[in-house]
């Protein structure tokens, strides 16, 4: 039971290199956006925040078509990035990557944004009379305090993007080696006659690393009020 | 030499106030709600006056005609507030050392001593804000606020959450400071109590108006009048 192939090794290395790309690619972004509408008030903030969420209320089958129009070889933007920075995402892994970045966003920035919006705005205003510069003060103080709801926000961007299937199989397929992730292989097994027992490998496999996601974002959360509460 | 002249709406209120002050302690002094931590905070550049200037000596803070608004970053004037508004995830030591970081000053052991030493924290600097005592944080929030080596301190009502005990223990350091550290300050009280053992000088407040400007026994005569 516990004998994992070749095969499945390869789509569990690929799913943990998809999911750790995506987060350390969108984490920077998702700060940014965080901070933008726990902090400042502009026109289309709503618009902002709506399409934010929009991977998670839409089908997942059509956010991967959407990427697929957008970042296909002859979508407008995958065209420009493949014939001038080289970079492809159709049927590649970088394209799941991409998929599970996208489908992981409103979970990894709302944590974040939460955790930068408890962070007492007084502090940074004693900062400022310190003579820290806006940058300066979400460096120091605003980030620092709002870390463990950033680290939340990774660690549950990350478990969602390892369980990213519709999407990902929409937009790069499920072509073992370059974009079968654990999910992929998950569905191709249970549609293969005798494949129940390794499906289930990769069931128990899934189930351990989500977990184990769910248990370090709890602990990342309690460690924000401590901080927040100065002890 | 601090010049204040500003208006600034704030919903139904409004603060309007002006005066020049040469003292080593201005006393700002008025009830609560008298607009004292608005006209400092325009003086700390934390608000923004709606029309009027603000300046320290010859150097223009904020001048509303000539669109000048110099963040607050940028004045080196510390502020010392109520809720003493130490960085929780810091220790006293880097909490001390913040504003010294921050302005890229160099670092200077002999201040660091002096400063230490004036308000009685070093012992605390392992600590953090969490576990020291009211009167502990608002010392350490202006020693803080001295070694970013201001040319203007602001206290807002640094007494004003401690009680009666705790405040007689402050008001000593804070009478050293007045008499030892070069810095002219800005004593924001609602105590007349507090501001005859501190202030040179006092602009009185009353609903967003200065109604009395002068030495310390302004404060006799207010309390004749209310």
């Amino acid at each position: 039971m516990f004998d994992i192939s070749p095969t499945e090794w390869t789509a569990i290395q690929l799913s943990l290199r998809v999911a750790s790309i995506a987060t350390l690619v969108a984490t920077p972004i998702g700060i940014a956006l965080a901070w933008l509408l726990a902090r400042r008030d502009f026109w289309g903030k709503s618009v902002i925040d709506a399409v934010i969420h929009l991977p998670l209320v839409l089908p997942p089958v059509v956010t991967g078509y959407l990427l697929l129009l957008t970042f296909g070889k002859r979508g407008a933007v995958g065209a420009w990035l493949a014939d001038h920075l080289g970079i492809v995402f159709a049927f590649r892994w970088t394209g799941a990557a991409l998929a599970c970045g996208v489908m992981s966003f409103p979970l990894l920035v709302r944590p974040i944004r939460l955790s930068i919006e408890a962070v007492d705005r007084r502090l940074e205003q004693a900062a400022g009379t310190l003579g820290a510069a806006p940058w300066r003060v979400f460096a120091t103080v605003t980030l620092p305090l709002a870390l463990p709801g950033v680290l939340a926000g990774m660690v549950l961007g990350f478990a969602k993007a390892i369980g990213e299937f519709g999407a990902t199989i929409t937009f790069v397929s499920n072509i073992p080696g370059e974009t079968q992730t654990i999910s992929s292989a998950i569905y191709s097994l249970i549609q293969t006659p005798d494949g129940d027992t390794a499906a289930l490998r990769l069931v128990v496999v899934s189930i351990v690393i989500a977990m184990a996601a769910l248990i370090a974002s709890e602990w990342f959360a309690r460690r924000a009020t401590q901080r927040l509460h100065g002890n | 030499m601090l010049r204040v002249n500003v208006f600034k709406q704030l919903g139904e209120f409004s603060v309007e106030a002006a005066f020049t002050s040469e003292g080593r302690v201005t006393g700002l002094f008025g009830a609560s709600g008298a607009g004292k931590t608005s006209l400092v905070g325009m003086i700390a550049g934390l608000l923004r006056p709606d029309r009027g200037h603000i300046a320290i000596d010859t150097e223009t803070l904020d001048d509303t005609a000539a669109h000048i608004h110099v963040p607050a970053y940028r004045r080196r004037i510390g502020y010392v507030f109520q809720d003493a508004r130490l960085f929780p995830h810091l220790d006293v030591r880097q909490n001390l050392d913040y504003g010294r970081r921050m302005n890229r000053l160099a670092e200077d052991p002999a201040l660091h001593e002096r400063v230490t030493d004036l308000l009685d924290i070093g012992r605390l600097l392992d600590r953090r804000p969490g576990q020291l005592s009211g009167g502990e944080r608002q010392r350490v929030a202006l020693g803080r606020a001295l070694l970013s080596q201001p040319r203007l301190l602001l206290l807002d009502e640094p007494l004003g959450s401690l009680d009666e005990e705790r405040k007689a223990e402050i008001l000593p350091y804070l009478v050293r400071l007045r008499d030892e550290a070069s810095v002219p300050m800005v004593y924001v009280s609602h105590d007349p109590g507090e501001l005859r053992q501190l202030a040179t000088q006092i602009v009185m407040l009353q609903r967003g108006r200065v109604t009395a400007f002068g030495g310390t026994e302004v404060l006799s005569a207010a309390a004749h009048s209310v």
